[in-house]
């Protein structure tokens, strides 16, 4: 099975000698962070046979789909309405770009002050090191923030780039553009596919990831027991394998999950005991393999109840409403539907501000840690309104601001802790 | 009973003993062997108790059998038991540099750490005077006989020294050239102090606060006064004493 892969990789063009050491960096942490851990739930066993081959299986079914003609398309943005490329029979795959691995393979190009996964994002690509994006037909970047914006003019030069434009603002103009912009993507994929979609097609398209969406919330819902069923690092792998693993059966999985720990919280098991710190992640994406900040949280004693972050809430929160059989209307709802991510590209995004709060009640967490990926200049300005906000309500909060790069682990361990001693002396 | 505490700094090591009073300060260059210069502090000694802080804490706790806590608790606790009034406290050391706001109570309200950067810490200081063939311990003396201020523009260590040996080159007073580097510092502690809210009295702690232009130029840019304790670099190590005696960490 091993040299099934090998060869499915070298078809695909991947550099195996490189792609050998990404996967054997992969490993010992996987062990370290996720294997190691006891009282898992049975549940995470899907997961980690799914990140133990995490470039096999997966990626099989996505070449099993293109013999077929299928196609595959990548995103790297929760702005990329999905439902779209499921309704035209294609194959969405969110892109990882959470690896330290492949910045190198980027710096020679990309500015230093770039966001790590803007770098990780094009390196893979220039690295020849990830089956998925290999694997894909085209690859939709979105005009999010300004280095994703020029990042893939670059990529364009290697593979096939597709640009949506979301716009700045929330006011009826832009939702106007908008909607523009999910109507031209249609085409462009239906284009791509050959498949037209119709009414019937994208109605299942939006039925099946809202399913997958309410698991999610089930989870989250999950979560806000105490004390808590599930460290924050298993629920997040969650959510990150969530991006490109087949959305039917993902969301059976999620709902295994949910039904063990609905058990568990019935008997009032935790992973944790009852009085350890709780605590909320807010910010910046968290990309598989990235799980360094969750890492040292919960290696600290405490535990991480939710992630306002693309890689939590802003993934999920929000459902498509049902609205008529008619295509127009559907691909209208679909549209809104990502207008209400409370993404900081957006300006004014008081909505986010409202949400992290709301979570923190909810969730009840001790403190919020606002996590930044240096270089991110909106999540970063948009920082001093979550802080002020947050002091207003009398919710404690720290901020990291740090890369995928190991070095400052220390100093970030530093002030986790005495953060930590400060909301939960 | 006899309490101690250990603060495994990055450049130094310091350790404290207390019972009632504090019986032992102690302040050592931390080598390549952190855990071997421990072992020979504690050496002989006879402790109930012992609780580590600082940069090194987990790997020496784990070693010695002791109890951890963070530096700003440690500073926190220290700063307080040496003056009651005290409502936040401003450390400089070796490698990193914190500013802490106190409740009234004496927990810690509200602090800020530098990140990786090694801009306004004794690192950057220690780097500068090299520079400027000068040592950590009479930089601020050159600072302070400056007869005319200049300005150096970039806090990064790497960029920070290129600018001085550019300004060496063009022949710049070295005591000016100084004391920009301690504005520089000074200005970057502002910052934190800005973000942190700090409230007086003030203590000034860590080995900068030996350092006189620094602590002047802190006040002047604060507008406040501070206290630098007697003993500045052991305020963490005396907090992980107290707390030892205590019998209350961090988790
Ligand atoms: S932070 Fe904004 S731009 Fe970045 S992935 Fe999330 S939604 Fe997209
Ligand atoms: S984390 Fe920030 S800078 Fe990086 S890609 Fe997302 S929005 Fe852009």
């Amino acid at each position: 099975m091993a040299d099934e892969n090998v060869e499915m990789w070298e078809k695909l063009g991947i550099d195996i000698e490189k792609h050998n050491a990404l996967l054997n960096r992969l490993g010992p942490a996987y062990q370290e962070i996720f294997l190691s851990r006891e009282n898992r739930p049975e549940g995470m066993g899907f997961y980690d046979f799914v990140v133990g081959d995490i470039h096999g299986i997966r990626v099989k079914e996505l070449r099993a789909h293109a013999a077929k003609g299928g196609k595959v398309v990548a995103t790297y943005c929760v702005f990329v309405p999905e439902e779209i490329v499921w309704a035209a029979g294609g194959i969405p795959v969110g892109l990882c770009a959470g690896a330290q691995f492949s910045i190198p393979m980027a710096e020679p190009i990309l500015s230093r002050n770039t966001c790590a996964l803007i770098k990780s994002s094009l390196g893979f690509k220039l690295g020849l090191v990830c089956p998925y994006v290999q694997a894909s037909h085209l690859i939709v970047g979105e005009t999010t923030c300004d280095g994703k914006k020029k990042m893939f003019e670059i990529l364009n030069e290697y593979h096939p780039v597709y640009v949506m434009e979301v716009p700045n603002k929330k006011s009826e103009r832009s939702q106007e553009l908008w909607l523009g912009e999910v109507r031209a993507f249609k085409d462009v994929i239906e284009d791509l596919t050959g498949n037209k979609i119709t009414a019937d097609s994208l109605a299942e398209a939006i039925d099946s990831v809202n399913a997958r969406r309410r698991a999610l919330q089930r989870l989250y819902n999950l979560r806000k027991a105490s004390p808590a069923p599930i460290s924050g690092r298993d629920a997040l792998l969650v959510t990150q394998v969530s991006f490109y693993d087949d959305v039917k059966r993902n969301t059976q999985m999620i709902n295994a999950l949910c039904d063990e720990l609905d058990e568990r919280v019935a008997s009032g098991q935790g992973i944790a005991p009852e009085g350890t710190a709780r605590i909320l992640v807010s910010g910046c994406p968290q990309a598989i393999p990235n799980w360094k900040l969750h890492q040292v949280i919960e290696s600290a004693g405490a535990v991480v109840v939710g992630e306002e972050t693309c890689t939590g809430t802003r993934f999920f929160s929000e459902l498509v409403p049902s609205v008529d059989s008619n295509l127009d209307k559907q691909i209208e709802a679909v549209a809104n539907r990502y207008m209400n991510i409370h993404c900081a590209c957006f300006t004014p995004n008081e909505e986010r501000l409202d949400d992290i709060v709301r979570l923190a009640r909810e969730c009840k967490v001790d403190g919020i840690i606002h996590y930044n990926l240096q270089f991110c200049h909106t999540y970063a300005t948009e920082a001093a309104q979550v802080e002020k906000r947050l002091e207003k309500e009398g919710l404690p909060l720290l901020r990291i601001e740090t890369d995928y790069s190991d070095e400052d682990t220390g100093q970030i361990k530093n002030r986790v802790e005495a953060f930590l001693e400060m909301v939960k002396p | 009973m006899i309490y101690a505490g250990l603060d495994v700094g990055s450049r130094t090591i310091k350790m404290v003993t207390f019972d009632s009073v504090v019986r032992e300060a102690k302040v050592v260059a931390a080598g390549v062997n952190p855990l071997q210069l421990c072992r020979e502090l504690l050496e002989n000694k006879e402790y109930s108790r012992l609780v580590v802080t600082g940069y090194g804490r987990h790997l020496v706790a784990s070693a010695l059998g002791g109890d951890i806590v963070s530096e700003i608790k440690a500073f926190a606790i220290g700063a307080r038991y040496l003056f009651p009034e005290c409502r936040s406290v401003i450390d400089i050391g070796g490698q990193d540099c914190k500013v802490i706001l106190l409740t009234e109570e004496g927990g810690v309200g509200k602090f800020e750490m530098n990140d990786r950067c090694a801009a306004g810490t004794g690192r950057f200081l220690e780097i500068m005077a090299g520079t400027l063939e000068t040592s950590v311990a009479d930089i601020g003396d050159l600072a302070l006989s400056a007869s005319r201020t200049i300005s150096i523009n970039s806090l990064c260590t790497v960029f920070a020294e290129s600018e001085v040996i550019s300004l060496i080159a063009r022949g710049e007073e070295p005591g000016a050239i100084a004391l920009a580097i301690h504005e520089a510092i000074a200005t970057r502690i502002r910052t934190m102090v800005l973000r942190v809210g700090i409230k007086e009295k003030i203590v000034f702690a860590g080995g900068g606060s030996y350092n006189r232009c620094l602590a002047r130029l802190l006040e002047q840019k604060l507008g406040k006064q501070l206290i630098i304790p007697e003993s500045p670099q052991t305020v963490g190590a005396l907090g992980a004493a107290l707390l030892a005696g205590e019998c209350k960490t961090g988790n």
